[in-house]
């Protein structure tokens, strides 16, 4: 599978998906989508292999979170992406598609807050569990300190 | 002042018991800081808890606030076992964005350091791995040493030509920063042809033992379907009968000029994965034959001498960039905004994918057998917590 076949199939399926001009394959879906729309990557494009999710905070437009996965069989590399919206944290999670999503969320809560709806055992991963705040959000004060750093 | 009272506890010794073990954070073969609590049935391991997070050192905040110029040599810190790969990764994705050409000389130097530090790593790899398996060669400790000493003459490769042994920065945003100095090129083929031979003799010693054949044979099988899913990369995901190099799938750095084999295995355990890493071995050595044998003239960067900050700003964008290290798959997601720092940097560490496999694979094994797969599955705590 060609990345325009892909772009013609996800067009087709997902009429709300906006698909970014380039070489690489970059999708912004909904995200009430965003689940449904991984199933459909995997299953339909063949995209197996989970890169990693992670998240970037545009700060007044809110959060964005990206997964990569890709169809190592066909070199088709697929960059998902969905907007959360100002001030919402929450999002669905993709671990029921990818098992290799659980630790990519887990980390993504930790530095983002984000809550993924359907994870099984979201907590903190990378920061101690008495950690508060998180820290890649532009509005965590770097030079403030924190306990029980000081 | 009251005495303690002591309690007699009757076990039950019909196996139906669970026992808590930790495993860390210092145990010795996890080669860093990383704790596994185990539950187990006597011996026999049926959960495992993961806990990482020791070593972070917030590469990702870091970056937001160092210039492209100031971050490839942090970005070696990462992976410290293989610093020249992060420090790749990272360039490669400013390059990107920025639409930087890269002069084919340091292409080529590109090329030489990384396979290189694929083969100084993949014998640390391979040292530390069998000294856990311990009984393996009477000791263990001989193959460690022997490892230590061949790493030790490409770390001496590496003195010469950027002056550090360890963590680089001989990357830079269009280029390297420095070329080979005369003779160093005669040293490396000297010493790869000495380490050529003598992995050859390691794995005289290694598979006609066997304890070690024992130990690797049949332990820590990880599916094609679960080596997917999770995400595992490199050696390993080749150990599970994906033929997938991204040096050969997706090419970068002129890699498609050489010829090299990519090694695959079926069988999907611990001895596959030792298999893929010892014909990797002679992979990287051919290649650097290669590159050594056509190296072209010509500039090491198309952006030397940078003298301010405006020189250093990239327009605004975003890439995702990959190479293919030791451990697999290092990626780098770099948003840029136009600055001369990047708006959000995010790392692909192939060793946290890789090691989030354990929890699947190890339950159903014997404790001392999760030695021999955490081995196996070649962790630097580094990139795992970043």
């Amino acid at each position: 599978m060609t990345r325009d076949q892909a772009a013609t199939l996800i067009a087709e399926h997902f009429a709300g998906a906006q698909v970014q001009a380039g070489a690489a394959l970059a999708v912004t879906v909904p995200v009430e989508q965003w689940q449904s729309f991984a199933r459909f990557v995997k299953d339909t494009l063949g995209c197996h292999f989970f890169s990693f999710s992670s998240a970037v905070d545009w700060k007044e437009q809110g959060l964005e979170v990206i997964a990569r996965v890709d169809n190592l069989d066909d070199g088709l590399g697929v960059l998902m992406k969905t907007r959360l919206g100002p001030g919402v944290s929450e999002c669905p999670s993709l671990v029921p598609v990818y098992r290799g999503a659980n630790w990519m969320e887990r980390e993504c809560y930790d530095m983002f807050g984000i809550r993924f709806d359907g994870h099984p055992d979201l907590r903190r991963i990378l920061l101690g569990d008495d950690w508060q705040g998180h820290p890649l959000l532009k509005s965590y004060a770097v030079d403030t300190p924190y306990p029980p750093y000081r | 002042m009251a005495t303690p009272t002591l309690s007699r506890v009757e076990l039950d010794y019909s196996g139906g018991e669970r026992l808590t073990m930790n495993m860390g954070p210092q145990h010795p073969s996890a080669h860093g800081v990383f704790r596994a609590i185990l539950t187990l049935e006597g011996e026999t391991v049926v959960g495992v808890d993961a806990v990482i997070g020791y070593l972070h050192r917030c590469h990702e905040k870091l970056s937001e606030t160092l210039t492209y110029a100031q971050y490839p040599s942090i970005a070696s810190k990462t992976d410290y076992v293989a610093a020249m790969t992060s420090e790749f990764a990272y360039v490669m994705a400013a390059e990107e964005i920025g639409k930087i050409e890269v002069p084919k000389r340091a292409q080529y130097l590109r090329i030489v350091t990384a396979e290189l530090q694929r083969v100084a790593s993949h014998l640390l790899w391979l040292g530390t791995w069998c000294m856990d398996m311990g009984g393996a060669l009477g000791g263990g400790a001989t193959i460690f040493l022997y490892c230590i000493r061949e790493r030790e003459l490409i770390l001496d490769l590496f003195e010469s030509l950027v002056g550090a042994r360890l963590l680089y920065g001989f990357y830079q945003v269009g280029g390297v920063r420095y070329d080979i100095p005369s003779g160093w090129a005669q040293s490396c083929r000297q010493t790869i042809d000495l380490i050529e031979q003598r992995i050859g003799e390691y794995e005289g010693l290694l598979e006609q033992n066997p304890f070690f054949m024992a130990r690797a044979h049949g332990v820590g099988v990880i599916s094609r379907e679960l080596a997917e899913d999770v995400g595992i990369a490199g050696p390993l995901l080749r150990g599970s009968n994906v033929n997938f190099d991204l040096r050969r799938a997706a090419p970068y750095s002129s890699y498609e000029d050489f010829k090299f084999a990519v090694p695959v295995e079926a069988a999907g355990d611990c001895f596959a994965r030792y298999r893929v890493r010892m014909a990797e071995f002679r992979e990287s050595i051919r290649i650097v034959r290669q590159v050594l044998d056509g190296l072209p003239e010509g500039a090491i960067s198309s952006r030397p001498g940078l003298k301010s900050v405006a020189q250093v700003r990239i327009p605004k964008g975003e890439a995702y960039s990959r190479v293919e290290g030791p451990r697999g798959e290092v990626g780098c997601y770099l948003v840029a905004d136009g600055s001369a720092k990047p708006y959000r940097m995010k790392w692909r560490g192939a060793s946290f994918s890789n090691l989030a496999v354990l929890p699947h694979i190890i339950p159903g094994h014997k404790v001392a057998d999760v030695v021999a797969i955490m081995g196996s599955v070649d962790p630097v705590f580094g990139e795992v917590d970043r």
